[in-house]
């Protein structure tokens, strides 16, 4: 029988099953330094969050929602791994599946499902679980890749942990004495959340992303270029009780963050103005609360204030129109 | 202590006091002068803002109905609340309703997946006025139902859904307020609002096509082919454009079954029988 | 060579499939009847001066153009009118057609069939505009807009430009790309003929990167004409468009809702060049154009020159099917016409018929909008279409028009690349559809 329809008749070969498994890949480094770092724990709880929102998102579409079940677009799967990547190491199981409760449910099928939340469903878990479980959410395990059966675990506190809870008095160069040398913070042997300590392979990821032009450069470039900024003038200005701007970017979640989180599709706007827009708040509001507030990592709630003024910004800045004022 | 809680408690007033203040200026300011009959006439209306009527939502019709004198409040008919609502609303203004059958939408189509079975596949948007400009339609039949549901999807009241064994819109006659939705929908004008008859028998014919015979049947086996077999039979039955049409003034329980039962085609619908048995 | 220029905002790279740019322009040959459509471009059908029976030569005038926007229809074949009535066009509607039997192949005697090239251009400007009208002359990129009206120029309005379309960024059209490298100065001859209608001096043929014979050809014979220059354009989908093609090459944007001529341009495809030219030099009217017939259902691909209502099917005969076919579309992937009856007539607009396998027609599978924003990236217009169609699922056309949907080229970048496959085009067709029937 032949086949009518309006044209176009044929398609490019990208989809959203492609793009959420090119995000995969992209994630597929910083996760391979968590288990060789961290050990059996990490791989536990990557494999716990990603079973637990594929899961959910199964359970969601088929008994609630009542729509195709989406999790052969591999969503889900993006959504568990980031999960994990917030959390430490140690996460009791249960907890664990709390937060895909609520990445899953509460932040994603309660708007509608795929492509309606507001808010990034995978930092929605991560600050429920930071708030409700404060304990072991901020219980960092060294990293010691001779031990992959975690047998021997020591904790420590993060590089933000030990700028936040410095007293005023300290001079920048005893400070420095505490904190891990740049090539260990570059490469991931500090402790932290399971993805967010190694820049190197966050960067490979976000190489590949912008390779495979799942994402544009705006969002990461200007996030992590007004936070670069506003740390290097803070510094200028303030001297001393902080430390040198590259110590805050390679410390926290700001990379997983920039390239991650705030890039994802739905929670960030459409426009490329307002892209640019989005990513200023999201590094102002890093900042702000890196050094103001009582808290020593801010970017989860940076994405997640602008997550909510994403629909604003859409409605303020349009591409412009072809044939109308150049600007 | 006590000062504390005397504190706290003249702050919430104070409060209190000033947002009623600012409250109530507003209000003053923001109000808008509203003829109470016209509320309790779009009271009365069905609140569908469907339009069927002529005036833009219940609000317009309701102050067309308050503004009318006599002579206009005839021209005036809420085709969704019917009757019963026109008479309530003219009991209120003191005018004499105006007697009106009650009608609903009928298919001028009778393309069921069995008697124009799909010739081609359309893939694109599910959408009968997109593809009635793309293309004739999956049936070959240029004036014919393209069975994508355009009218279900914009019926106010649910009352047309697509028949799973016909494939073809089937509206509901009790559903049916005859807002027109449907007749203003359909890229092929196959819609037509026509009286309800007495106990729902009607007649009419159940297709648009006006191809001459041999091309029409090609694509549908309950074509009219403009026999004038219809017109034989009863001579107020009009047959143009190889197309009959039966007028609404032709009694449906004196003449409907012989037509419906002398159409060779089968394009002529009685209603008659289904409802007997009902 | 001079820089390679393309249009700023949004576009895609489709595969390109140009299977048959190698292969020969060749002669299709007559088939038994030829069915001639007097609508064969926008505007009024064309009012039909013969009758039933009548003899007719090659490029008798059969039908007279009804109206300004409106163009003569020509036969294309010698023979007897068999007969005039409704028949199905490739859409499966039906519309006036004139059915001829062919006899023979006899043209009317004014036709110079030389295939000398005549350089002087003899014709006044008045006489050009005249002939061009007298030879039914649409525009032969796929739109079909009478020739005559884009030639005079409105009053108040001036032309400093005449920029011949000869970039094919449709993926396996290769029409085009033959007629340039084969008809080179004929071509340039026609933009020659154009300017002088115009009373202008310059003349730009636009080509894009991927045709290099094409260029190469172009810029051998350009070098004789002083003015007419050829510009390399980037293989960028949709660099053909009249509006992107204009900012491309001179760098002005055509405003919504405005013609080329308000930016003072005047936009031609190098086929109609081409049949200006042979309707000026050679006083052949147009009854014959260059057919790419293609696509992964055709055992041989080739380039023919067809004479207009030469049935489909009989190309199609000629190039061989391969496998099953699923799809039939006239003009090229992109933007072309997906037909139901094999049987349908070339005309004047056709630039192409592709055939697609059924294993190859992709059934989109939509899923929800992820708004990963690629529809409003690869617009070449600057819309949203992602917002359009939320518009348009809640039959708000209005709010669809204040984000300009009007303005909407319909190229199909937006649904090409959208991965959810939502058909966009679809929605913003649609809108536009309910829009203009609102007026």
């Amino acid at each position: 029988m032949l086949k009518v329809s309006t044209a176009p008749h044929i398609y490019s070969q990208t989809n959203t099953r492609t793009i959420m498994r090119d995000v995969i890949i992209a994630l597929a480094p910083a996760g391979l330094v968590a288990i060789i770092l961290f050990g059996l724990n990490a791989l536990v709880t990557i494999a716990t969050a990603v079973t637990g929102c594929v899961f959910f998102e199964y359970a969601t579409c088929r008994y609630w929602l009542k729509t195709r079940p989406s999790t052969s677009d591999l969503s889900a799967v993006v959504t568990g791994i980031l999960l994990a990547y917030n959390l430490p190491c140690n996460m009791p199981i249960w907890m664990i599946l709390i937060g895909c409760f609520v990445a899953i449910i509460i932040a994603k099928a309660a708007f509608g499902g795929i492509g309606k939340n507001v808010f990034n469903p995978a930092l929605a878990g991560r600050v429920f679980l930071f708030i409700s479980f404060p304990v072991q959410m901020t219980t960092w395990i060294n990293p010691n890749w001779k031990d992959f059966l975690n047998v021997d675990v020591t904790t420590s506190a993060t590089t933000l942990g030990i700028l936040k809870h410095a007293e005023p008095e300290t001079s920048f160069f005893e400070l420095a004495d505490k904190l891990p040398s740049y090539t260990d913070m570059f490469v991931g042997n500090i402790g932290g959340s399971m993805g967010e300590i190694s820049a190197l392979a966050l960067l490979l990821g976000l190489f590949w992303m912008l390779y495979r032009k799942v994402i544009s450069w705006h969002i990461p470039f200007y996030y992590i270029g007004t936070f670069a900024l506003l740390n290097t003038i803070f510094w200028f200005v303030a001297g001393k009780a902080t430390c040198e701007p590259l110590t805050q970017l390679l410390s926290g979640g700001l990379f997983l963050g920039a390239f991650f989180m705030a890039t994802d599709y739905t929670t960030s706007p459409m426009s490329k103005n307002g892209k640019i827009v989005f990513a200023i708040g999201c590094g102002v509001l890093t900042f702000v609360i890196r050094q103001y507030g009582s808290y020593p990592e801010g970017v989860s709630f940076a994405i997640l204030i602008m997550n909510a003024f994403v629909p604003l910004i859409d409605k303020a800045f349009h591409p412009r129109i072809f044939g109308t004022g150049r600007k | 202590m006590t000062s504390l809680i005397l504190f706290n408690v003249l702050i919430l007033s104070m409060i209190a006091v000033i947002a009623a203040i600012v409250l109530y200026f507003t209000a003053k300011k923001f109000q808008v002068e509203n003829n109470p009959l016209v509320d309790e006439i779009a009271a009365m209306l069905p609140q569908a803002n469907c339009g069927a009527c002529g005036s833009a939502g219940c609000q317009n019709f309701a102050e067309k109905c308050a503004a009318a004198t006599a002579d206009d409040f005839a021209g005036l008919y809420c085709p969704v609340g019917g009757q019963k609502v026109m008479s309530k609303i003219a009991e209120r203004l003191g005018y004499k309703a105006q007697e009106k059958e009650r009608t609903c939408a009928v298919l001028h189509c009778n393309g069921t997946c069995q008697n124009a079975p799909d010739k081609v596949q359309y893939i694109g948007l599910k959408s009968c006025r997109l593809a009635s400009r793309v293309f004739v339609g999956n049936t070959g039949c240029p004036n014919g139902c393209l069975r994508m549901g355009d009218c279900v999807r914009n019926c106010p009241f649910g009352a047309i859904e697509l028949n799973k064994v016909t494939g073809l819109p089937q509206v509901n006659p009790d559903k049916c307020t005859s807002c027109g939705a449907c007749v203003r929908i359909c890229p092929r004008g196959l819609f037509e609002i026509r009286p309800m008859g007495k106990n729902g028998v009607r007649v009419y014919v159940a297709c648009n096509n006006t191809q001459k015979g041999a091309q029409a049947r090609k694509n549908c086996k309950a074509a009219c082919i403009g026999c004038m077999k219809c017109s034989k039979i009863c001579p107020d039955v009009k047959v143009e454009n190889n197309l009959s049409h039966i007028p609404t003034t032709i009694s449906a329980e004196e003449f409907g079954e012989q037509l419906a039962a002398n159409c060779p085609t089968g394009a002529i619908i009685f209603t008659g029988k289904k409802n007997e048995q009902n | 060579m001079n820089k390679i220029k393309t249009f700023k905002i949004g576009g895609i790279h489709p595969n390109k499939y140009k299977i048959s740019s190698d292969i020969k322009i060749s002669d299709a040959g007559l088939p038994e009847t030829v069915i001639i459509p007097v609508r064969q471009h926008i505007g009024a059908p064309a009012k039909v001066l013969v009758q039933k029976g009548d003899k007719v030569k090659v490029g008798t005038l059969l039908a007279d153009l009804d109206g300004v926007v409106s163009a003569d229809v020509h036969s294309s074949v010698s023979g007897e009118v068999l007969k005039i009535e409704d028949q199905e066009v490739s859409n499966g509607y039906f519309e006036k057609m004139i059915t001829i039997r062919v006899e023979g192949d006899e043209w009317e005697e004014n036709i110079d069939r030389t295939p000398d090239i005549i350089r002087d251009i003899e014709a006044t400007p008045e006489e050009i505009v005249q002939i061009i009208r007298a030879s039914g002359i649409v525009g032969m990129g796929g739109a079909g807009f009478p020739t005559p009206i884009k030639v005079e120029i409105p009053e108040g309005k001036k032309a400093d430009c005449v920029i011949l379309n000869g970039i094919e960024c449709e993926p396996y059209l290769t029409a085009d790309d033959r007629l340039m490298q084969e008809y080179a100065e004929q071509i340039v001859i026609g933009a020659r003929i154009l300017n002088k209608a115009l009373g202008i001096q310059k003349a730009v043929i636009a080509v894009d990167e991927n045709k290099p014979a094409a260029i190469e050809a172009l810029q051998k014979v350009t070098r004789e004409y002083i003015g007419v220059n050829v510009q390399v354009c980037a293989t960028k989908y949709p660099q053909g468009a009249e509006k992107q093609l204009i900012e491309a090459v001179t760098g002005r944007e055509v405003p919504p809702g405005c013609l080329p001529i308000d930016v003072n341009c005047v936009v031609q495809n190098v086929g109609t060049a081409f049949a200006i030219y042979e309707a000026v030099q050679k006083h052949k009217p147009l009854f014959e154009r260059i057919v790419t017939v293609s696509g992964d259902g055709v055992k041989h691909p080739q380039n023919f020159r067809v004479r207009v209502g030469t049935p489909a099917s009989y190309l199609i005969d000629k190039v061989g099917k391969n496998g099953d076919i699923g799809k039939i579309i006239f003009g090229g992937p992109m933007m072309g016409l997906s037909g139901i009856n094999i049987d349908a007539p070339v005309t004047k607009t056709t630039s192409g018929i592709l055939l697609l396998r059924t294993e190859n027609v992709v059934v989109p599978e939509v899923s929800p909008c992820i708004r990963c924003g690629t529809c409003v990236e690869v617009c070449p217009q600057g819309l949203e279409p992602f917002a359009i169609t939320n518009f348009v699922r809640n039959g708000e056309y209005q709010e669809a028009k204040k984000i300009h949907v009007l303005d909407c080229i319909e190229c199909g970048c937006c649904a090409y690349s959208c991965p959810a496959r939502i058909p966009l085009l679809d929605y913003c067709k649609l809108a536009k559809y309910e829009i203009r029937k609102k007026k």
